[in-house]
Order: C-alpha cells, then sequence, then structure tokens
C-alpha cells in the first residue's frame, strides 16, 4: 500500500508528536506544528494519536493513492478535493485506490494535516518519525516532499466503520459518514486573533512602556515565518538596561526577543537553546491557534496566570479524551 | 548541605517546563551543578518528565502538568538537591578528553587570516592559542552535537559577523566573540572559520550518534591537508576512531 506524490505542494513533510529525549544533544524536537489537528486525524482513522502524518502548509500536494485507504484530514482547510470532487474534513474517508487527492486554494487556517489509517510506513529515527529539515533527519529521507516520491503505508486491520461505509459505496470513489469532529483551533476568516500568554520571568527586566506595549498592541506575523518561530512586527521591545544573557533552554511558545526588538514566538522547529531575553510564554493551549496564523495576520497577547494556563491545558485534554472516547466508539461501529 | 543550595532557582517555562538555576554565570564549577543534577534528575525517572536539558548554569525540564503538578516535581527537586553532593564514583574519575584534528587556514578556514588580522598576531599564532589547551564542553545545543565550549584564550576573541552565513559547512570550526566550536552538520551562523575537522560529532547511523558528553573536555589538534584527507577517508569507511585521553 502507498500513496504516490504527483506534485509535493509548498511545504509538505512527515511529522509526529516530536523528537523528545534528545534535545540535551542539540537535536531539536520537531513534530506537528497544530498538533490538536495531528492527533485528531489520527484518532479518526483509529491510529494512535502520536502516529505520523503529513503536514501541508499553505498550498498543498496532489497525492494519487495507490490503495484502497481510510484517511483524514483536520486543520486548515486547503480545499482537498477527490477526482475533482470536494471532500469534507474532521472525518474518516475511505478511499478507491486509483484515486487523486488534491489540494487547491487556502480557505482557512495555514496548515492541514493527512492522517492514513495504519500510517506511513516509515522508520522512527531516536524514536520519532518526524521531519527534521535543517539535520535531514528523520520523516521521508530527511526532507520534505518531492514529486514522485511514494509514501508506503502500514497495512492494519479494517475498522469496522471502513466496512460499513464499503457495502454503501457503490461505484463511488469515497465515502464517509455523516458524523464528524467540529472542534479545531482554526479561525474562518479572522486576520486578528488572541492568543493567552503568561509573562516569562524576566518579564520584569523589560521597559514599563515594552511591558505595556505587548499588551496593548497587535503584533503582526511577517512573512519570515516558519516552522522554526513567527517573527512579528509591531512595538519595538526593549530591555530597561543591556543585559549579558547566557544561553539556555528554549521552550515551544517562548516569545524571545532579539536586539532589533521584535519579538520571535518559537514554535514545533525552534532550536534547543536561545541567547535572547525572553518576554513571555504562549499559553499549551494556544499553541495550535498560532499554528494556523498565516503571515500578514494580527497577534492580541493576553495575559493570563500560570493556573490559568494550566486549567486551560488540562480543559484541552478533557476534550481531547471526550472526542477520542466517542470517535473510538462510531469506528467500532457501536452507536448509542 | 552546601551553601549554594539555599540560591537554587525555580523558575517557570510556560506550563510544562520548569526551570532549576544554579546561578548566573558561567563558571566550571556552576555547570559541574547542573550537570550532576540532570544526571540524578534524569535517573530518578519521576513519571510525568518528558525531558532534561542541562545548560550552562541551569536544568529545564519539560513534564506533563496532569501528570506531575508543579509542585510535587518542585518537592522532589527539593529533595534531589540534597544528594548532589553525593558523587558516584564515575564522577571522580578524570574526565575524558576527546581530541578533535584540524587542518586550518587556506580553503578550509577561509577566516583564518582576518582572524590573525584582527587579533594582532600570525596564523600560527592563532593555530597555538586554538590547540594550546583542553577546552571543558558545558553543553550541547543549537544544531545535533554543537559543542559549547569553554576557556578559550581570550587573546583570539573576535566579534561575530553581523550577518549569519548562509552555509556553513559541517566540520567547519569557528570562532564567535569568545566562544569557539565547530558545526557537526552544515549550518547558517555567525562565526569565523578558521579550520575544518575531518571527524564527526554526530553519526546518526553509528550505535553512539554523538561524540560527546557534557562534562568531556575537547582538545583541537593541527593536521595537514593530507592527513585531514587521510582522516576523512577513515571516517567515511567508518574505521576511524576518536582518539580519547583523560585529564
Amino acid at each position: 500500500m502507498s500513496i504516490k506524490v504527483l506534485s509535493p505542494g509548498l511545504l509538505t513533510s512527515i511529522q509526529d508528536l516530536g523528537r523528545y529525549g534528545y534535545q540535551k544533544y542539540g537535536v531539536i524536537v520537531s513534530g506537528g506544528m497544530d498538533t490538536y489537528a495531528l492527533r485528531l486525524a489520527n484518532l479518526l482513522v483509529g491510529n494512535k494519536e502520536g502516529e505520523a502524518t503529513l503536514e501541508m502548509t499553505l498550498m498543498g500536494p496532489s497525492l494519487l493513492l495507490e490503495a484502497d485507504l481510510l484517511l483524514a484530514i483536520t486543520g486548515g482547510d486547503l480545499s482537498p478535493t477527490i477526482n475533482g470532487e470536494s471532500v469534507p474534513q474532521g472525518r474518516p474517508v475511505l478511499v478507491r485506490k486509483g484515486s487523486v487527492l488534491k489540494f487547491g486554494a487556502l480557505k482557512s487556517g495555514c496548515r492541514s494535516y493527512l492522517a492514513v489509517r495504519g500510517g506511513y510506513d516509515i522508520p522512527e529515527v531516536m524514536g520519532s518519525k518526524s521531519t527534521y529539515l535543517r539535520a535531514k533527519i528523520g520523516g521521508y529521507q530527511g526532507r520534505a516532499l518531492l514529486q514522485g516520491d511514494i509514501l508506503p503505508v502500514r497495512c492494519s486491520s479494517p475498522l469496522s466503520l471502513a466496512e460499513s461505509l464499503e457495502k454503501t459505496m457503490g461505484s463511488r470513489s469515497f465515502a464517509f459518514p455523516s458524523w464528524y469532529v467540529g472542534k479545531s483551533y482554526v479561525s474562518e476568516t479572522s486576520q486578528e486573533y488572541k492568543v493567552r500568554v503568561i509573562p516569562n520571568s524576566q518579564f520584569p527586566l523589560f521597559s514599563p512602556d515594552s511591558r505595556k506595549q505587548l499588551f496593548q498592541q497587535p503584533f503582526q506575523v511577517t512573512t519570515q515565518s516558519d516552522r522554526m518561530g513567527y517573527r512579528l512586527s509591531g512595538a519595538s521591545l526593549q530591555l530597561t538596561e543591556p543585559l549579558e544573557m547566557v544561553s539556555e533552554a528554549v521552550a515551544l511558545g517562548t516569545i524571545q526577543v532579539p536586539p532589533d526588538g521584535n519579538p520571535i514566538i518559537l514554535l514545533a522547529d525552534r532550536q534547543t537553546v536561545g541567547g535572547y531575553p525572553k518576554i513571555a510564554q504562549v499559553a499549551g493551549a494556544d499553541i495550535s491557534t498560532v499554528a494556523q496564523i498565516k503571515p500578514g495576520s494580527r497577534i492580541w497577547f493576553v495575559e493570563i496566570s500560570l493556573a490559568e494556563a494550566e486549567r486551560l491545558y488540562a480543559a484541552r485534554e478533557a476534550d481531547i479524551q471526550r472526542i477520542t472516547i466517542t470517535v473510538q466508539s462510531q469506528l467500532a461501529g457501536i452507536t448509542t | 548541605m552546601a551553601e549554594y543550595i539555599n540560591s537554587v532557582r525555580m523558575l517557570v517555562a510556560g506550563e510544562h517546563g520548569l526551570v532549576i538555576e544554579f546561578g548566573n554565570q558561567i563558571s566550571p564549577e556552576i555547570n559541574e551543578r547542573v550537570q550532576r543534577f540532570a544526571k540524578l534528575l534524569h535517573l530518578e525517572q519521576i513519571p510525568g518528565i518528558i525531558e532534561v536539558i542541562p545548560t550552562y548554569r541551569s536544568v529545564t525540564t519539560y513534564f506533563d502538568p496532569l501528570v506531575i503538578t508543579r509542585q510535587e516535581l518542585a518537592k522532589s527537586v527539593i529533595q534531589l538537591l540534597g544528594r548532589i553532593e553525593n558523587k558516584c564514583i564515575e564522577e571522580l574519575l578524570p574526565p575524558r578528553v576527546v581530541h578533535v584534528p584540524v587542518c586550518y587556514g587556506g580553503v578550509l578556514g577561509p577566516d583564518l587570516e582576518f582572524v590573525a588580522r584582527y587579533t594582532g598576531m600570525s596564523p600560527q599564532e592563532v593555530i597555538s592559542l586554538h590547540t594550546s589547551k583542553p577546552f571543558l564542553i558545558y553543553m550541547l545545543g543549537f544544531i545535533p552535537g554543537f559543542p559549547y565550549l569553554g576557556g578559550m584564550p581570550s587573546e583570539i576573541a573576535v566579534p561575530r559577523q553581523e550577518r549569519p552565513r548562509e552555509r556553513i559547512p559541517g566540520g567547519s570550526v569557528a570562532i564567535g566573540g569568545n566562544q569557539t566550536g565547530f558545526y557537526p552538520i552544515e549550518s547558517a551562523g555567525e562565526w569565523w572559520l578558521i579550520g575544518r575537522t575531518p571527524i564527526k560529532a554526530f553519526h546518526l547511523t553509528s550505535d553512539k550518534p554523538f561524540l560527546f558528553s557534557v562534562g568531556d573536555y575537547l582538545h583541537f589538534r593541527e593536521i595537514s591537508i593530507e592527513r585531514y584527507f587521510a582522516v576523512r577517508r577513515s571516517v567515511e569507511e567508518g574505521t576511524y576512531v576518536p582518539e580519547i585521553s583523560y585529564l
């Protein structure tokens, strides 16, 4: 079973939930940018939530499915079609061998995820299938997909849902159930986003003006934004006095401020350590929101406490738990 | 309990991150505590801990707050700090020195001339100082296997380039500010390239992918261009054995 890449799209790479345990050697985490969408895509085809998916960015690929496959598309809307016919997101879709899955115009968000039942059959490198683009390791030959690549798909036991879709499919090239998961972190039309942050322990070292500006003015996501981080422009944030920084570990969602005063939100491909002062930290529950913000959009930072960030994170995980249980019973053909 | 333990600070790095800071300077003493604590925390295998990352003067740990709360983790940290003075026998052994052969100057070290001019020395004097003693590996980071070294003689310090070079070949040995090191894989960077080593600090297919561990020392040694290519061949054939001694 395999998928052939007819055209690769702008930046399409294999990503799972990331490579942990090797940051102390300088190996970055990598992994999906919108991990909520990534997990959801896997759950919808009955995979483990951390299985590898295809992450597609702004302009998606065109893929020839060389076997009957159960797949799910989540995250940003890149107008997916199968043999020219629009295909819905947020649910499992059974697709006939020989069909072409093509992504088109960007309708919402920034990144879309494609999971297939069984997962992509790609070796793990240091415990993960994620592509570490700069070091050329992991994923599909350590790089983004190119035309002509053939992605092997692992065989997996058929789900009861797939069997019932099969029966109703007839001569159509794809079929899907009527239920779907609606919740996503993709905002449909907005050009402005609220992102909740916790002030960093270095926050008080910034000038009183900068501390105010962080929350009273929007910041624009510039085109120099990628999987490593989003470079923002807006107020120039400055320290009260120059500070000799010692490089230390930086976390997912850290907002660091280089000397030019333009903050950077560190994301999936962030370096393991950084030497710039850190003004704030994006709440874990809002990372997926950030991951779906396109260059040109504006971010308003909203201050919350650590306790609130913990509560939001726990609430999101509880959400995913509930979705998981419901989806699993649907896939197993247990209807309530 | 040692005096400094009272001055250890615990900081927040997002709801998943806890930073245990042992000081605000780069010093071998502080770094040794960092290394020892990181090892203790790692060996403790506390459920919920995702990763432990030692750096110059702090240990950052990422954890799942739904498995272990920050308060519970902080309690374990305090307990472990009480055990930080207990050394295991391996820690009493002299540290490892990894010898790194470098071909200085020429096409492999295009900035050696500049560094010499800037510091008012001859290229050979720069090389002599760069190979004069082993440098402590304080931490690894930035790209896989990249060693952050301390102890380079200040006479050969050169401010970083203002604009990073887009492509620095893997193996490049470089100076940036008062730091030196080498780029294990191709990378962008703003350091001055004074030479190149044929050996690999990151070797994915090997059973030990990383040449260095924090706490090791790295000693640069000058080799000829002929030797550079000979060593490179043996690295590629998989027959190269890194030269290790003990301090």
